[in-house]
């Protein structure tokens, strides 16, 4: 059984990685993370500013105090940024640093008193210690969470909106601005309650790792958000579990390298946004095309003899087409071609699927030449696809070109002759 | 794929009756407008009206403030003076029945949403607060998506698109609104020849249906071809009205200064519009 310390402590850091989880998902989207840090990192003031007037530690007080501080420095940046010509990492970086560098005085400051000393556990608002979570903060996390949820849920439809297309929005006659700042306050109100555990200095991470890693999984908003959620929530899970088992190993840290650990997962292994399996796509799609040349080289050879399928020489082949041994070998292991003495010789599947790829080539170079401005309508030119890319009356009108001419591919030999 | 540039497109018929005769009020009235960005204007004393539904082209060269005045009427940039009606309102009670197509680079393809997605946001507007889109709108995105030639890649996501598509997209989304008045910010701008031809055939069919469209557009050569009406831009009005009386010579010398390569373009365009009557 788990200690009802660690059950809380554990409670707690999954809500909120599943919250910040939640809301980092349209932050990212918004390309609003970075404001996230500066938003976190702005907090500390607030909270050392509601210590020094308490003069005691109150935790609702000093989340409020960050809150004001923190949306004080994004209200400043946002204001820097329209009123002068200021960048906006530029200004991201000035807000940051100037206001978390007033933090660390006024906590210096704070520490140096006889009075506050270091009970007033500024050190956790920095770092983060989610070990002292107590039930109170669980409390006020839950309500977050709930809350985050609640409105998400709620306002799907006109978030998604918003994210994806600002302008749209605005002339549909939603209110695009109030909508994006409630996104805002989300972001903010979540960043603030994850302070105490997470720390200034991380917990835009908790914002960011999990969505980003949630990217790589889906092509849905609805699923990303879930995903990310998850991610958040599982991730702070075990990195508070890991940073319980080991002494003076503080949480913040933990739960942001667990997390990048799920995002260096993701980014690597996920199905087919992730770099492996983007390479191994290349791969195969590079051993397509050198089997599609291969069988091209092959067909040619053979045309005028068709359905005659002499042996082709290697020597032939290769000044046909540059052709590696390993496309060669693959060919022969699925049947297409064996090799003979003196050469190759095409089966009659083999035959099959070189007519078909022949013909596919030649109607793509047919429909190039013909309409050079088209290609951009109909996405990626592959030899195997041309029936499904192109209209159907099109292909007829293409094939009866290449009829004609009697350059149509066809297993019983050119077509042309036989049919026309 | 029903388009294909050797079909057939339907010429706009300026005779036309507008399908909603009951509005009095011009579709479109834009009194003394100065936008500014920076304390520079863009435009100035803009005044524009467009008394009857048609299909109108917005031209003018490079920083002429085309896209300005389209945003400018959406309330999307704020206005330094002037006010603008729409029917005769004022734009905000009129969104239900105003169309927009931006310009595709205004935002990330990349965004995990389907083909689908985007065009069922063009009817968020009808469906008001809360309301999520269902079978229903779910059935009329597609029935757009099919006017566009796209209704297969419904379920792509939309970074797998090619720009005509992705362009296409974007008009479905408008077609989803089942507005009355559209803007569409440079819909032709590096699109393939079919999407243009989608595009044409789209606008002759709106024009049909009693609406009017107004277009950013950049290739003077198809002006004439494309739009009955014409609002010559550079940053003031230069001349507003019928193609044949404002895309002359004259007017695109005021508008373009004396550029012209760009000049005899368009003047080829006129005279073989001329020879084809």
């Amino acid at each position: 059984m788990i200690a009802y310390n660690t059950a809380v402590v554990l409670a707690g850091a999954s809500l909120l990685g599943a919250s910040t989880g939640l809301v980092g998902g349209f932050a990212v989207l918004r390309r609003r993370a970075l404001l996230g840090d500066a938003l976190a990192h702005a907090a500390l003031p607030g909270v050392c500013l509601a210590f020094l007037v308490l003069d005691r530690r109150n935790l609702p007080a000093m989340l409020l105090g960050a809150l004001v501080t923190g949306i004080l420095g994004v209200s400043l940046l946002v204001g820097m940024r329209r009123a002068t010509r200021v960048k906006e990492d530029a200004a991201i970086g000035i807000v940051l640093s100037v206001f978390f560098g007033a933090g660390l005085a006024l906590s210096r400051i704070i520490q140096n008193r006889a009075s506050g000393g270091s009970r007033a556990g500024l050190d956790s608002y920095i770092f983060g210690s989610a070990a002292t979570m107590r039930l109170a903060e669980l409390g006020l996390i839950a309500a977050v969470a709930a809350v985050c949820l609640a409105i998400v849920f709620v306002l799907y439809k006109e978030f998604k909106l918003v994210a994806f297309d600002m302008g749209f929005a605005r002339v549909q006659g939603w209110p695009a601005g109030r909508l994006d700042l409630l996104l805002m306050g989300l972001i903010a109100v979540t960043v603030v309650i994850g302070l105490p555990a997470v720390g200034a200095v991380l917990v835009a991470a908790m914002l960011i790792l999990p969505a980003t890693a949630a990217r790589f999984w889906t092509e849905r908003l609805g699923k990303l958000l879930v995903i990310s959620a998850v991610l958040g929530a599982a991730t702070a899970a075990a990195g508070t579990l890991i940073s319980a088992q080991f002494d003076g190993l503080p949480t913040g840290p933990t739960i942001v390298l667990v997390g990048a650990a799920a995002f260096l997962f993701s980014a690597l292994f996920a199905l087919r946004r992730g770099a492996v399996a983007r390479v191994l796509a290349h791969l195969r799609f590079k051993r397509r095309l050198q089997d599609q040349r291969l069988l091209r080289a092959i067909f040619e050879a053979v045309e005028a003899d068709l359905p005659e399928r002499p042996v082709v020489t290697a020597a032939e082949l290769a000044a046909r087409a540059e052709l590696s041994p390993a496309a060669l070998h693959r060919a022969a292991a699925a049947g297409w071609l064996s090799a003979e003495r003196g050469g190759y010789r095409l089966s009659e599947a083999g035959l099959a699927r070189a007519a078909s790829v022949m013909r596919g080539y030649r109607l793509w170079r047919l429909f190039l030449h013909e309409y050079a401005d088209q290609h951009g309508a109909f996405g990626e030119l592959d030899v195997e696809a041309v029936d499904e890319r192109l209209p159907a009356d099109l292909v007829a009108t293409l094939e009866e070109r290449l009829a004609a001419e009697g350059t149509l591919p066809h297993a019983a030999g050119p077509f042309a002759r036989t049919s026309r | 794929m029903t388009t294909f540039p050797k079909t057939q497109i339907p010429q706009s018929q300026p005779t036309a009756q507008p399908a909603n005769a009951a509005d009095e009020a011009a579709v479109l009235d834009v009194h003394d407008v100065t936008v500014a960005y920076h304390r520079r204007p863009v435009l100035w004393d803009v005044d524009l009206t467009i008394a009857e539904p048609g299909l109108i082209g917005i031209v003018g060269p490079n920083g002429a403030g085309k896209s300005t005045l389209i945003k400018a009427i959406l309330g999307l940039v704020p206005l330094a003076s002037g006010r603008v009606r729409v029917f005769g309102q004022p734009v905000d009670s009129q969104r239900r029945r105003i169309g927009y197509v931006p310009q595709r680079e205004s935002v990330d393809w990349d965004f995990p949403v389907s083909v689908l997605d985007v065009v069922l946001m063009g009817t968020y507007g009808r469906l008001g607060w809360f309301r999520r889109p269902g079978r229903r709108e779910r059935d009329w995105a597609l029935e757009c998506l099919r006017q566009v030639g796209l209704a297969d890649l419904a379920r792509q996501q939309i970074g797998q698109l090619s720009g005509g598509q992705q362009q296409r997209t974007f008009l479905a989304r408008a077609l989803a609104q089942q507005a009355d008045l559209y803007f569409m910010d440079e819909p032709m701008a590096g699109v393939d020849a079919a999407t243009e031809h989608v595009i044409f055939a789209l606008l002759g069919e709106l024009r049909r249906q009693g609406k009017t469209v107004m277009v950013v557009h950049h290739d003077l050569r198809t002006v004439p071809e494309y739009f009955e009406q014409v609002v010559l831009l550079n940053m003031r009005l230069v001349a507003s009205g019928p193609t044949e009386q404002v895309f002359t010579r004259e007017n695109l010398q005021k508008a373009y200064g004396g550029r012209l390569d760009i000049l005899d373009a368009a003047a080829d365009a006129v005279a073989a519009r001329e020879r084809s009557r």
